[in-house]
């Protein structure tokens, strides 16, 4: 045995989850399939002293349509989403992304809201969340609300979700038909975290364009001028200039701006061919 | 403590774990069942890959406490399963073990691709198996040894065989 000293106790429903979550402190830690926190539990860089099992509870396994989105329940697993068991609100950009998540026992288990909940930077679901412009919907014990990507996110490691706080679903809108997206990720081994991973999502039909570089060390960051480019049809030929223009701002260091600037011309033509 | 009841290869183990235990632990010295191998047990090597409700998973980063109710397969359920007995002699014939460490999460793996991916070709298989690390007996036996066996699954009666077998695995999948 690894971790240290814990005590373990399943959830039944969602109220049950609240009900464990009341008066919960730090050494309090919800786990869904365990692919980041069971790690960090074996090398004892984590070692909450009581564990919330929620990944039994069948209505957070679920996905359905609620209006213009879809509502993804945080333990909906990666290998679920790269099956094509959701219905495809993204033209495939979900199922794309999740075929690249580690590997396939690794997906079996992890889950979409344990990636986000956990908030490593580099990881593939916060930055394609944040592209999509998906809302988390967490469920305290006194009330509920929901925040975008960049509100929950505070930094590597770190999210503004309180302790006795649940995320209760994902909610990414439907992409318009005509909408395109593109996806460029580099990562030294198959299956690894990122070392740059662009998103870039336009849907012009519901005004909607977004570009996203995630890299090892940030959070997300968009790339608000690429975005002005794509946006005025005039400015097309300077898309180019504008994502150098964006990297600068990010004051990257000088041996890895190629990189970033790779993934996200790629992710860029990608979206607009 | 805890008390939990899991289904391993058929058999119910009822056991009162430390709520800490990894489910490879659990099989290997509450089951006494030690093919399932502990390598990195931070989930990067795939040496302790067994099968959790029909799905390879790492049994290092699950907890028993989590598998409590859940049916489990490790390297020691496949007696009679013509699939595996297909897997078992390509990776003879095609020398896919050598000092034997890696082999019960590889054999778990290839089940998975077998079976899961029936058309899978040469770079399929590699990336497929890109989570289970091997330090000495070289990938290429490994990889060669799964595309065998795909093979002979496309081509002849004895791929008929397997696939009724894996008809049969899904029908008693709880």
């Amino acid at each position: 045995m690894k971790p240290s000293p814990l005590d373990y106790t399943r959830a039944s429903s969602l109220d049950h989850v609240v009900e464990l979550l009341a008066n919960a402190t730090d050494e309090t830690r919800i786990i869904a399939g365990g692919q980041s926190l069971g790690p960090l539990l074996n090398l004892r860089l984590a070692s909450p002293r009581r564990l919330i099992d929620i990944s039994h509870i069948d209505e957070l396994r679920r996905a359905r349509i609620e209006g213009t989105d879809l509502a993804i329940g945080p333990c909906v697993t990666h290998a679920q989403v790269e099956d094509g068991e959701l219905p495809d609100v993204t033209h495939g950009l979900m199922q794309h992304v999740a075929r690249g998540i580690a590997y396939r026992a690794v997906r079996n288990r992890g889950t979409i809201g344990g990636s986000l909940a956990h908030a490593d930077p580099a990881a593939d679901w916060i930055a394609t969340m944040a592209a999509l412009g998906a809302r988390v919907q967490l469920r305290g014990c006194r009330d509920e609300r929901v925040l975008e990507i960049e509100e929950l996110i505070n930094g590597p490691l770190s999210t503004v979700i309180a302790p006795d706080e649940v995320i209760t679903s994902i909610r990414v809108p439907r992409l318009s038909s005509g909408a395109r997206w593109g996806h460029s990720k580099f990562a030294r081994k198959l299956g690894d975290f990122a070392d740059s991973m662009a998103i870039v999502v336009v849907d012009r039909d519901r005004s909607f364009v977004s570009g996203v570089l995630a890299r090892r060390a940030e959070p997300p960051a968009r790339l608000p001028r690429m975005i002005a480019a794509l946006t005025a049809p005039d400015l097309q030929g300077a898309i180019d200039d504008a994502i150098d223009s964006d990297l600068k701002s990010l004051r990257i260091e000088a041996e890895d701006v190629r990189l970033h600037r790779a993934m996200i011309r790629r992710a860029t033509r990608e979206a607009t061919r | 403590m805890k008390t939990v009841n899991v289904r391993v290869n058929g058999a119910t183990y009822a056991r009162t774990i430390d709520d800490r235990l990894s489910l490879a632990d659990f099989v290997r010295e509450h089951c006494l069942l030690t093919g399932t191998h502990v390598g990195c047990e931070h989930g990067v090597c795939g040496a302790c890959t067994l099968v959790l409700n029909g799905k390879p998973v790492r049994s290092c980063i699950t907890l028993a406490a989590a598998a409590d109710g859940a049916d489990v397969r490790t390297v020691e359920g496949y007696d009679g399963d013509v699939v595996m007995a297909a897997i078992r002699r390509a990776f003879n014939l095609r020398h896919g073990l050598q000092c034997g460490f890696c082999t019960p999460g590889m054999l778990a793996t290839a089940y998975d691709i077998v079976t899961r991916l029936p058309d899978a070709g040469r770079e399929r298989i590699k990336a497929e198996l890109g989570g289970n690390l091997c330090r000495c007996t070289g990938y290429l036996s490994i990889v060669q040894a799964i595309e065998d066996v795909l093979t002979e699954m496309r081509g002849n009666a004895g791929g008929s065989a397997a696939r009724d077998q894996i008809i049969a695995n899904e029908e008693c999948m709880p």
